[in-house]
């Protein structure tokens, strides 16, 4: 089953990659602007073999992993202090549910005045964006804490600290995990996205150099590149995911926020 | 009564019935050689120990599975494909009913894929849930009812789809013991008004001597009849005296050896069509 | 049904309303007063006062500029976002509902949901210029995985149980999509929805800020070149607002459709 599915999947690849050649060679669209799959595999190669590309892999790897460590560090924090706090929750609740959905690409020219085409700037649109990923998951974990569980532990007089260590903290892990893997993802597309139209150093910096010099096979192989990386940081955060909640027995659905 | 002799005409014909699962290099054979018949407004139990491939007969029946060997007839046309005179009523009733319809647009979505008409429709939506004893909860979703009013909306689809056989898998293993004795009077009460064929299967000894008129008693995995057993008690049955009738006694214990030597694996099945002499 | 008791429950429930406003206002009017305050005697160009955005809001966004800028906008993300939906359901259900076709696409799907969408608007604006094509295009590519491979989720997993029910009775083919798969799936489908949603957002602006002559990103990204700062905070907050408003109302058209869903949770929560 397993081997019959992989083969399957290897064909369509395949199959994928094999279109991706023969479309422009037919003529069925223009070869300038759709290079074949051969001549994408070449500049990719050829990307390789520049430092230029190494640096700039590096710079979206940077600004992705710091905006994430932070992201999800004040998301936890947030999450757990407004659980923990008495009534901080319903206080908090309207003002969380209006700044989730405001897209964090207004604050693009805000960025670019205030810090240019610095790091900086890939910073605040990254850490905006995956902030919310993270405490609203926080949030739906500490909700689902079992009472009992909570006033059993009140019962025997432990502590703010110690029930959060002991009690709300094993129970929101999913839930965080979760919120991890989501904010991973959203963290890539405004890394990449910052980087393309602000201009800050990266991997979309290069793709917005390479579309203006008309280097369209340098441009395609650089979004396999990005396509690549969210690729690995997907099955990364799932197996990490997994990993870490391997003992816990409930395999919850995902909750839809 | 219609229960009466061999006059009767053979409405649902399994002959030398056979399934055998394969996959992942492992061949299951869940059905060996199976052969009944089932005569018209008859209401027939199939009991057998757990795991015996009740529901794998039950699905090859209503032609939601295909069997490897063997056929199944309805008023005499082979079953490939659920047939339009059938109707199915499963265990797991909260997972049989569609949990974003209401109960009334769950039994009327079967009669409009049948084409019938706004008007009849209506009349056969209440009618059913009359006779289940649900008016009320025509505009209540599933998920709003109990576990036993839920099997009755399942029951009340069936019956508005007006089948020539209703066949039942299990249908109240997953109910409280109050509600299941409502369930099975309803269930009797239904057949006898309503003339209908039931084919009716269970793991519950008791549950099929009280509503069979036969019983057909099946071996362990791979599966055989064991047995077919005529059910002499009186058609007016009720659960208070029914079941204390020495003569439920005694059917009841010699259901419980059959399937006691099934499950040993003792070929003690001589298929006898006679009712047993204890 | 017993009858409430009136006279006692009134007070109750009337101050529970009005607690309830009282948690839902405090915090944001705490600190609009609080960034009125903090910036009101600003010098700091890029922190214009307050006061000053909010007075220079009028000014800024006539119905003529809205007629101009915020329609154009979403009538370019509606578009992108139906064609993406469309599509994306159409084609989730198809790849959801064939074991084998599933197989084959997966890992393709699976490469083109992980390129970040906001690299598409290069290579898009190669193939359809820099019109309201190219942006409608951007949106739609960007929005069609989530939903799409949500849809695959969800089309896969509709219960045996339902499935045989349906197929007993003969719903199968384009009744059993309509009464069957199509409902079972929903849930996800929402979900898949919400994420092309945001997505969604930010394409549009994006795309605008890229190349355009009309646009809410567009706008905002001219009055930062022209140093028109408080002209450019109103534009973040309307930016701000379009997100807040287009979010509450989506979640009232999930609410309304999947009330079922909401419920069915809810009662399995209750006795589980």
């Amino acid at each position: 089953m397993r081997g019959a599915n992989t083969a399957l999947g290897t064909a369509g690849l395949a199959a994928f990659l094999a279109l991706g050649e023969a479309v422009p060679r037919l003529g069925l669209v223009k070869e300038q602007y759709f290079p074949p799959t051969s001549r994408i595999a070449g500049a990719l190669r050829d990307e390789f073999a520049e430092t230029a590309f190494w640096t700039a892999l590096g710079d979206t790897l940077t600004g992705w992993a710091l905006g994430l460590a932070i992201a999800v560090s004040a998301g936890i924090l947030a999450g757990v202090l407004i659980s923990v706090v008495p009534h901080l929750r319903e206080a908090t609740a309207s003002t969380v549910e209006f700044l989730r959905p405001i897209p964090s690409v207004a604050l693009i020219p805000l960025a670019v005045l205030l810090y240019g085409t610095g790091l900086r700037s890939v910073l605040l649109l990254v850490v905006y964006a995956a902030f919310w990923q993270v405490l609203v998951q926080v949030l739906y974990g500490v909700q689902d804490v079992d009472p009992v569980a909570d006033e059993t532990a009140r019962s025997y007089g432990l502590g703010t600290w110690a029930r959060v260590r002991h009690v709300l903290w094993p129970t929101a892990l999913p839930y965080v995990m979760t919120g991890v893997r989501l904010a991973a993802a959203v963290a890539l597309i405004l890394t990449v996205t910052a980087e393309l139209v602000i201009g800050a150093p990266g991997l979309g910096a290069r793709i917005a150099v390479a579309q203006t010099s008309q280097a369209v096979p340098e441009m395609y192989a650089l979004i396999v590149v990005t396509g690549l990386l969210g690729l690995l940081i997907n099955v990364g955060a799932r197996t990490v995911e997994r990993r870490a909640l391997a003992w816990h027995q409930s395999v919850r659905g995902e909750v839809t926020v | 009564m219609l229960a009466k002799g061999r006059s009767m005409q053979e409405l649902l014909v399994v002959s030398g019935l056979r399934k055998v699962y394969e996959g992942q290099g492992r061949r299951v054979e869940a059905v060996r050689d199976l052969t009944f018949t089932v005569a018209a407004g008859e209401l027939v139990c199939l009991v057998g120990p757990s795991g015996c491939g009740k529901t794998t007969l039950l699905k090859c029946v209503g032609g939601l599975l295909a069997p490897t060997a063997g056929e199944v007839s309805l008023a005499g046309s082979p079953v490939s494909g659920p047939p339009p005179g059938m109707a199915f009523v499963f265990q797991e009733y909260g997972r049989s009913l569609f949990p974003w319809m209401r109960v009334r647009e769950n039994v009327g979505l079967p009669l409009k894929q049948k084409g019938l008409s706004k008007q009849r429709r209506r009349e056969l939506i209440a009618d059913a849930l009359e006779s289940v004893g649900l008016s009320d909860a025509a505009g209540a979703y599933p998920w709003q009812l109990s576990g036993g009013m839920q099997q009755r909306v399942a029951i009340a689809r069936a019956l508005a789809y007006e089948p020539d056989v209703l066949l039942m898998d299990e249908p109240f293993a997953a109910v409280d013991a109050q509600t299941r004795a409502d369930l099975e009077d309803l269930v009797r009460g239904l057949w006898r008004q309503r003339g209908i064929t039931v084919l009716f299967v269970t793991h519950d000894i008791d549950e099929a001597v009280y509503l069979g008129q036969r019983v057909l008693i099946l071996s362990g995995s791979p599966t055989v009849v064991q047995e077919q057993l005529k059910v002499d008690l009186p058609d007016e049955r009720d659960q208070l005296h029914t079941r204390v009738s020495p003569r439920f006694a005694e059917l009841r214990t010699h259901v419980y050896e059959q399937i006691q030597a099934a499950k040993r694996g003792e070929p003690d099945g001589l298929r006898k069509d006679t009712p047993p002499l204890h | 049904m017993s009858e409430v008791p009136v006279g006692r429950t009134r007070p109750g429930t009337w101050r529970r309303v009005l607690l309830r406003l009282l948690y839902a206002v405090a915090l944001p009017v705490l600190l609009v007063v609080l960034w009125w305050f903090a910036s009101d005697d600003s010098t700091d160009v890029y922190w214009p006062p307050l006061r000053t955005v909010l007075k220079t809001f009028p000014d800024v966004w006539t119905g003529e500029r809205l007629r101009g800028d915020l329609r154009p906008s979403l009538l370019r993300l509606l578009g992108g976002y139906t064609v993406a939906a469309v599509a994306g359901v159409a084609l989730g259900t198809l790849i959801g509902s064939y074991r084998r076709v599933r197989a084959v696409c997966e890992p393709v799907l699976e490469f083109l949901r992980a390129i970040p969408p906001p690299v598409l608007v290069p290579v898009i604006m190669l193939f359809a210029g820099i019109g309201d094509g190219m942006k409608v295009t951007v949106i739609a590519s960007g929005c069609v995985w989530p939903i799409l491979l949500n849809t695959v989720e969800g089309v896969r997993a509709v219960d045996s149980v339902m499935a045989e029910t349906a197929r007993s009775y003969g719903i199968t083919g384009a009744a059993g999509l309509r009464a069957l798969v199509l409902p079972a799936a929903s849930p996800q489908i929402f979900a898949g929805l919400r994420q092309a949603l945001s997505i969604g957002i930010i394409l549009m602006v994006i795309s605008e800020m890229f190349a355009a002559s009309n646009g809410l990103g567009f706008t905002v990204v001219q009055f930062q070149r022209g140093f028109a700062i408080p002209d450019m905070w109103t534009g973040i907050l309307v930016l701000g607002l379009l997100g807040f408003v287009l979010s509450v109302v989506f979640q009232l058209i999930e609410r309304r459709v999947l009330g079922w869903y909401h419920g069915l949770r809810a009662s399995s929560r209750r006795s589980p």
